[in-house]
Order: C-alpha cells, then sequence, then structure tokens
C-alpha cells in the first residue's frame, strides 16, 4: 500500500492504533484502557502520547513496540511515541466498550470511580454468572492491574481490573 | 532551588524505592501461598517501577548539569557503591519471617502515602508527576498489609508472638523516615512539616496496631539514622552484590 503522508491524518492513526491491544488482555485496545491519550501532528511528525497504567506494569515496552510496529505496517513514515505520567492513568479513563469486552473475556471491569477510601472491598458481579455474591481473595492478581475473587454461587474464581 | 539539593533528595526516593523492591523480590516462589506470593511480588514491582521514575529523572537532571548524557538510570542503580546510596534503613533490613515482612511493608507504605500525598503538590511538576502516580499504588500496599498485621497481630499465639518481636526489631528504624537529612530539608523547605508527617504516621499506625492487640513500643525507643547520608547497615551490602554483579562482571551486559 502506498500512502503519502499528505493524505495520513490523526484520525487514520487512531483507526490504525485500534488494533494495538494490552498485551496481556489481548481483547482490549489501547484506547479502551485509556492507555493511548493524544494524537496530534507536529510538521510531518506523528505525536503518539501514551501513559503507563502502573509504575512497573511490563507490558508498556510491549505496547511501545507494538505501536512502531503498527506505524511501519501502516506506512505512517514519521511518528513519535512518548510516554507521559501526569496526570496518572486511572481505570476512569476505560471505556464502557472497553469494560463489556473485559466481562466478555471474563475478567470483571473496574465497579465505579475511584474517590471511595475502601478501593477493595467490593463485590463485583461474577463475570460468569452475574452473581453479586462475590468475595475478595487477594487485592493482588495475576497483573498489577487485577485483584483476586471468588464467586460464592457458582464457586468459580475469577479477575477483576481494580478501580485505580 | 539548589539543583543538588533535589538530585539528592531524589536518589533517596529512588534508592529507597529500588531497596525496599530488591528485598521484596526475595519473597518471589517463597510466599506462604500462592495468592500472596503473587500480591508481594505485585509491591515489589511497584516499587521498583517507581524507583525507576526516581532514576531516570535525576539522570535526565544530572545530564542537563553536566551536559553530558553518560548518567542513565541503570548506571545509578548498578554503579554505586553502599555508601552512596542514600536509602532508608528500614528498608535494607532483612526480610525475616512473613510477619516482619508484613510489618516493614506496613510501616513503609503508611508513611509513603502520606508522603506521597505532600509531594503530588510539590512546586517540581516532575516529582510532583511521579507522586501522583506512585500514591494510587501504594493506597493497595497500605489496605493490603494493614489487613495482614491486623490477621497476624489478632492471630494465634504463634503469629501474635512473631509479631510482637517484629515490632521490637523494626520499631527503632521507623525514626529515621521522619529525620530530614540536611538536602532532604533543603529540597522540601517549606513544602512540608516533618513533624506533621511524623504524628499522621503515628496516628495511622498505632490506631491499626491497637486493633491488633498489638502494643507500642515506648516513644523514647533509641532510633537508628544514617542511610540517608550513606551509612548503612552490613546488609546494604549484601544487596548491591547480588544486584549489581552483572553489571559489574559484565558492564554494559544485556538480555
Ligand atoms: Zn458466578
Amino acid at each position: 500500500m502506498e500512502t503519502h503522508i499528505r493524505d495520513i491524518t490523526v484520525e487514520d492513526i487512531r483507526k490504525w492504533l485500534k488494533e494495538v491491544v494490552d498485551p496481556e488482555i489481548p481483547v482490549i485496545s489501547i484506547e479502551d484502557l485509556g492507555v493511548l491519550r493524544d494524537i496530534r501532528k507536529e510538521g510531518e511528525t506523528f505525536i503518539i502520547t501514551i501513559t503507563p497504567t502502573y509504575s512497573g506494569c511490563p507490558a508498556m515496552d510491549m505496547i511501545t513496540l507494538n505501536i512502531h510496529k503498527k506505524m511501519r505496517e501502516c506506512g505512517v513514515p514519521h511518528f513519535k511515541v512518548e510516554t507521559q505520567i501526569a496526570p496518572p492513568w486511572t481505570t476512569d479513563w476505560m471505556s464502557e466498550e472497553g469494560k463489556r469486552k473485559l466481562k466478555e473475556f471474563g475478567i470483571a471491569p473496574p465497579m465505579g470511580n475511584r474517590g471511595s477510601e475502601d478501593l477493595i472491598n467490593r463485590h463485583p458481579p461474577c463475570p460468569f454468572c452475574n452473581s453479586t455474591n462475590t468475595v475478595l481473595v487477594s487485592a493482588f492478581g495475576s497483573t498489577a492491574c487485577k485483584a483476586l475473587f471468588k464467586c460464592k454461587d457458582c464457586a468459580e474464581p475469577f479477575d477483576y481490573f481494580k478501580c485505580h | 532551588m539548589n539543583e543538588s539539593n533535589t538530585i539528592d533528595y531524589l536518589m533517596l526516593l529512588a534508592d529507597s524505592s529500588l531497596i525496599m523492591g530488591q528485598r521484596l523480590s526475595e519473597w518471589t516462589g517463597h510466599g506462604p501461598m500462592l495468592e500472596q506470593d503473587i500480591a508481594i511480588t505485585n509491591i515489589s514491582l511497584d516499587t521498583i517501577g517507581q524507583a525507576r521514575y526516581f532514576y531516570q529523572l535525576a539522570a535526565a537532571r544530572l545530564n542537563e548539569k553536566s551536559g553530558n548524557a553518560d548518567v542513565t538510570e541503570d548506571t545509578l542503580a548498578y554503579l554505586r557503591d553502599a555508601h552512596q546510596y542514600k536509602n532508608l534503613l528500614l528498608v535494607e533490613l532483612p526480610n525475616g519471617d512473613w510477619g516482619q515482612t508484613i510489618l516493614k511493608i506496613f510501616f513503609y507504605a503508611h508513611r509513603q502515602k502520606l508522603m506521597y500525598e505532600k509531594l503530588s503538590g510539590s512546586a517540581d511538576a516532575e516529582i510532583a508527576g511521579i507522586a501522583s502516580k506512585a500514591l494510587k499504588e501504594v493506597e493497595y500496599h497500605v489496605s493490603w498489609s494493614s489487613d495482614w498485621v491486623k490477621r497476624l497481630g489478632d492471630g494465634t499465639q504463634e503469629s501474635h508472638d512473631r509479631m510482637t518481636k517484629a515490632l521490637e526489631y523494626l520499631w527503632p528504624y521507623t525514626g529515621e523516615m521522619f529525620v530530614p537529612a540536611t538536602y532532604e530539608k533543603n529540597f522540601l523547605e517549606n513544602e512540608f512539616s516533618f513533624d506533621v508527617l511524623k504524628q499522621g504516621w503515628l496516628d495511622k499506625v498505632s490506631g491499626i496496631l491497637t486493633e491488633a492487640t498489638l502494643s507500642l513500643p515506648p516513644a523514647d525507643t533509641y532510633m537508628h539514622t544514617g542511610g540517608k547520608t550513606g551509612v548503612h547497615t552490613e546488609y546494604l551490602g549484601y544487596i548491591l552484590a547480588e544486584m549489581q554483579f552483572l553489571q559489574r562482571a559484565y558492564p554494559g551486559c544485556e538480555w
């Protein structure tokens, strides 16, 4: 595909980046996750700004790499990926679409917003049977962003994407 | 503002976070149960991530000052000796048993939370940015470690006794968190008062210890200091020997 730089718009970049997903939760795009913060054009260069979820999140390097890969595939000649840490990432930035996809994938999406003192003692509905008769097993799950819960009705353990 | 105070202060933040994370990572694969093994590893990952931000910022500021580009987060972490490290003594102490490790996280996380709350409003926008990010992570460390302190303190006779021992061992290392080094005082100037920070910490911590049926050690307990100015316990050398070995033996090695 031969694309000229003058033909590429910020909207094209946004569309292509929808295919860049969280490597640990491959159903959710970095835009749905709230990691993609901004796309702008400076001269001939597209500046793509992302923000890390957690400070130690090992997925960030992979995400940066995948953005580079995607931009090259799409023939974007000049681009730069910038990481910005302030304001800090929050699950409040996750899209409704993203939350729906998480649930389908078997991960309970973040419940409500931040702002409550008690971030973890909530009862996220079980992604398998929708019961709210659920109990926290551990505030830290298989990745930094998740907690481990158990459903007391269907007895399935499940990941809960923590409010952050 | 004197830039060298800022850099020294950044090193204090970075070194404390890194050594905390390095120590906690010793539990990886050895936790008392899978879920808690994962929890402590996640906490370790958070603090190492926070350390990286502080080192990266310190490196950028050092390079800006010198006009070179030879300082990186890696040279700061891997190529300095114990006397150049400014971390709190508390974080370099051995993990001991599960209870002792929990109590160390508990003391440290409660203090980090209060400090990051203050630093989030720092006049230095880059430090404020890292602090507000770290704060959200530390909130989970606070709630997790507080739950465990209650569970173990007010648990069986055995867990209660072990927590009492851990408290006696760790308490003399908590004072250093509230005694600012000269560069720290200079950097923070009038940003916040250490007395207020200490009182806020004491209120939180003593409330939870009481709930855990553990009694607070006497107020006149002798407190160790020195870490912030590079005077460490023997333990730091061993941590660095393990952590730095590869870069010392094979400079620049990557994998
Ligand atoms: Zn269920």
